[in-house]
């Protein structure tokens, strides 16, 4: 009779009989079951909860999403006239930047990606420094120590794991710092992004990841980014808690953003938070958004709009009459006015600063060509600029006896 | 080999034979040991000590904090040194094998490597990429290329590469001591070659960006680097059978590069042949004869000649050695300087 290979026990010639040994025990190294975010994102407005929300913090967060969007429409107006080279606009995603900027402490970073221009304003980024990127007179216009706001970074989710070190490295001296890390849905397929969550749940960081998740990246719709059940599930498989949030709803993405820094900030480890939210306006003005996306679907995502969402509820509970709405629509006006004037004037650019910052000593090398430039612009112009870095090529230079 | 590598080391204490390996761990060390700063980070330099043992015993020494065991990712090695470097770190990375670096490129090229420029000086990134480089060890596939042509094509590395015990050493410190980052090319069959140098009294720090004449001559310049530079140290010996005397250039540092010394020496000798494991297409050697030539075109009586490595992917280890620039292919291209027709 035959017996199913499974319980066999072959007799080997000239041998005992093979009998196996039990696998050692396996168990969870985590317990999955607390990390799993909600089926459901987490929402306060139109709940039980929002009538217990602050209204300071509510108002605070009404005043920076006006301010947000208009902000995002100034830059958008900008482009078409020529003044910023490209603009990625966060047009109903201002949610997701106010918030991240406001549960940062002082001593805390902010690692934006190229979308979150509006997230470093809101941090306290001068609004020209911050485009100046985007209007392309240099890649980083700004002191990354001054508002501790690492430089926005173009390439996707490389930003993750600088965030990652940063917040070891803090925690190493001692210092009370938390990371807070965004990136877009489709920065989540990168192989960036799974190194860092990973480095960041093996280290303990006081990290926080903030998916934005605006339904596309360029042209490609999240189904065909991920068959994950959502982003924020990715977190159980690198041992940290995933979480799930409404990313138009201003409260509740402060909400869980605050829970996720307060975690790091205690020691807790990291957080990986997905905002659903939608972006309202094409990737960028060069981007024709018809192409791959119905009406239908910005219209409802229209209706669900961070700043129709939270004045619903302002004005439900009476924190807000035409008169509040009105000196906060006019505060963002008169910042969209500043920042028109300022952009309207060109930037003065030096060339020579091309060769000013590439080592921290010229390299021969680099001495030559600044001489080739300086000529260069001699030429144009008797009175061009000096080189203050300059030095003929420095001690290193070499003439040689060819020309 | 041996004989032709030792240099004069700084000898107050008493002088006995050590490797480039212990010459790369004991910089580390004191690195490590003269600034709280510096950290150690990669795949198995902790408790294993490196799979080549250049960190060996400094997780012991400074604790896992100092010199730490990461998970196995290298573009998270290298973005987490970045991230480390932003807040005041000067880490050190180990990549472990030349082609197990190729998946932190980006992080190289798109951030470490053009931080400081981005922010106008804001935001410089001290960080030493140690990469064990180069064949001739019998390694299997991706354990022997030489990518250093990817590295100096990129603007803001500074590129490194030492063929003696004392520049592994003086090399080292220079390296963690920039406030650059560096890819730190370590040639893995000169890891186990000896010369008299004593740690008690290690050579001094080395700058970055000068070359240095291994062997006077006046016949032709070799010019060379990392593990071609015993190569070529042979070859000079045994060319002087032929009546020829060869000078012999370690570059040490390809970028920055060191036109000075370079074409000093080839305009004293009239003949240069540029030596390296790379493959010759694209690679390093093309730059050098390039800069050789505009500098020094009236001075030479032959083209500059490249002896590399061929133009295919680094072939497997029992074929290696017809790969491998040697004694014999580097001498027959010094005849091909036209010797006899010139004197």
């Amino acid at each position: 009779m035959r017996k199913s290979s499974s319980t066999t026990v072959q007799e080997l010639p000239g041998s005992a009989a093979y009998r196996p040994t039990p696998p050692p025990a396996w168990r969870p190294r985590t317990d999955p079951a607390p990390l799993l975010p909600d089926p459901e994102p987490f929402r306060v407005l139109g709940t039980a909860a929002a009538a217990a929300a602050d209204p300071e913090l509510l108002l605070t967060l009404y005043t920076q999403l006006v301010r947000g969007r208009r902000y995002n429409t100034q830059a958008t107006a900008l482009t078409k006239q020529g003044r910023l080279a490209v603009y990625p606009s966060s047009t109903g995603q201002e949610a997701c930047e106010v918030a991240a900027a406001l549960v940062l402490r002082e001593q805390d970073w902010l690692f934006p990606s190229y979308r979150d221009t509006l997230a470093a304003v809101a941090r306290g980024l001068d609004p020209v420094q911050a485009l100046t990127l985007l209007r392309g007179d240099w890649h980083t216009g700004y002191d990354p120590y001054e508002h501790r706001i690492a430089p926005l970074c173009t390439p996707l989710a490389t930003q993750l794991p600088h965030a990652v070190g940063l917040a070891h490295a803090a925690r190493l001296k001692g210092d009370d710092v938390v990371a807070l890390a965004l990136v877009g849905d489709g920065g989540t397929s990168e192989g960036d992004f799974h190194e860092a969550l990973n480095f960041a749940a093996v280290w303990r960081a006081p990290v926080v990841f903030l998916v934005q998740n605006n339904g596309f990246a360029i042209s490609v719709p999240l189904a065909k980014q991920t068959a994950a059940p959502s982003l924020a599930h990715k977190a159980v498989g690198y041992g940290m808690p995933g979480r799930l949030v409404d990313g138009n709803d201003a409260p509740a993405v402060h909400q869980v953003l605050s829970e996720a820094v307060e975690r790091a900030r205690s020691g807790g480890g990291p957080t990986l938070v997905e905002a659903v939210t939608y972006r309202m306006d094409a990737h960028t003005n060069a981007d024709d958004a018809t192409r791959y996306r119905g009406d239908a679907d910005v219209e409802t995502w229209r209706e669900h709009d961070p700043i129709l969402l939270l004045e619903r509820e302002l004005t439900a509970r009476g924190l807000l009459d035409d008169g509040h709405r009105r000196t906060v629509a006019d505060g963002a006006e008169e910042m969209a006015a500043l920042l028109r004037e300022r952009m309207n004037a060109d930037p003065v650019l030096d060339p020579m600063d091309l060769f000013a910052e590439v080592y921290a000593e010229r390299t021969g090398q680099l001495g030559e060509q600044a001489d080739l430039l300086r000529a260069e612009l001699a030429a144009e112009a008797p009175e061009a600029t000096g080189d203050p870095g300059a030095g003929a090529g420095g001690p290193r230079g070499d003439e040689g006896d060819a020309r | 080999m041996t004989t032709a590598m030792t240099t004069a080391a700084g000898t107050a204490a008493p002088a006995k034979p050590a490797t480039m390996a212990q010459a790369l761990r004991r910089a580390l060390r004191d690195a490590m040991a003269d600034d709280p700063a510096v950290h150690v980070l990669g795949e198995d330099v902790g408790t294993l000590g490196g799979v080549f043992r250049i960190t060996d015993g400094l997780a012991a020494e400074f604790g896992d904090d100092r010199c730490t065991d990461t998970p196995l990712a290298e573009a998270g090695i290298l973005g987490a040194a970045v991230g480390m470097a932003m807040y005041g770190l000067r880490p050190v990375v180990e990549m472990q094998f030349d082609a197990f670096a190729y998946p932190a490129f980006e992080q190289l090229f798109s951030h470490v490597a053009r931080m400081r420029n981005r922010t106008r000086g804001a935001m410089p990134l001290p960080i030493t990429v140690r990469v064990p480089y180069g064949g001739g060890i019998g390694g299997v596939e991706h354990h022997s290329d030489s990518s250093e042509a990817y590295y100096m094509a990129t603007p803001g590395l500074q590129v490194v590469t030492p063929a003696t015990v004392d520049d592994a050493y003086g090399l080292l410190r220079a390296a963690i001591a920039s406030d650059d980052p560096v890819v730190f090319l370590e040639p893995k069959r000169l890891y186990w070659s000896k010369a008299d140098w004593s740690p008690d009294a290690p050579a001094a720090v080395a700058p970055l960006g000068r070359a240095a004449v291994r062997r006077r001559g006046s016949s032709a310049t070799l010019i060379t680097y990392g593990p071609s530079v015993p190569v070529c140290l042979e070859a000079a010996e045994a060319a002087t059978a032929e009546g020829w005397d060869l000078e012999v250039v370690d570059l040490r540092s390809l970028v920055p590069f060191d036109d000075e010394t370079v074409c000093a020496s080839v305009r004293r000798t009239g003949r240069a042949v540029v030596v390296h494991e790379a493959t010759g297409f694209g690679g390093p050697g093309g730059e050098i004869a390039a800069r050789v030539t505009e500098r020094c075109f009236h001075h030479l009586e032959a083209p500059v000649l490249r002896v590399t490595g061929f133009d295919i992917p680094y072939p497997p280890p029992m074929l290696e050695r017809h790969h491998l620039p040697g004694v014999d292919r580097v001498l027959d291209a010094v005849a091909r300087l036209q010797w006899e027709a010139a004197n």
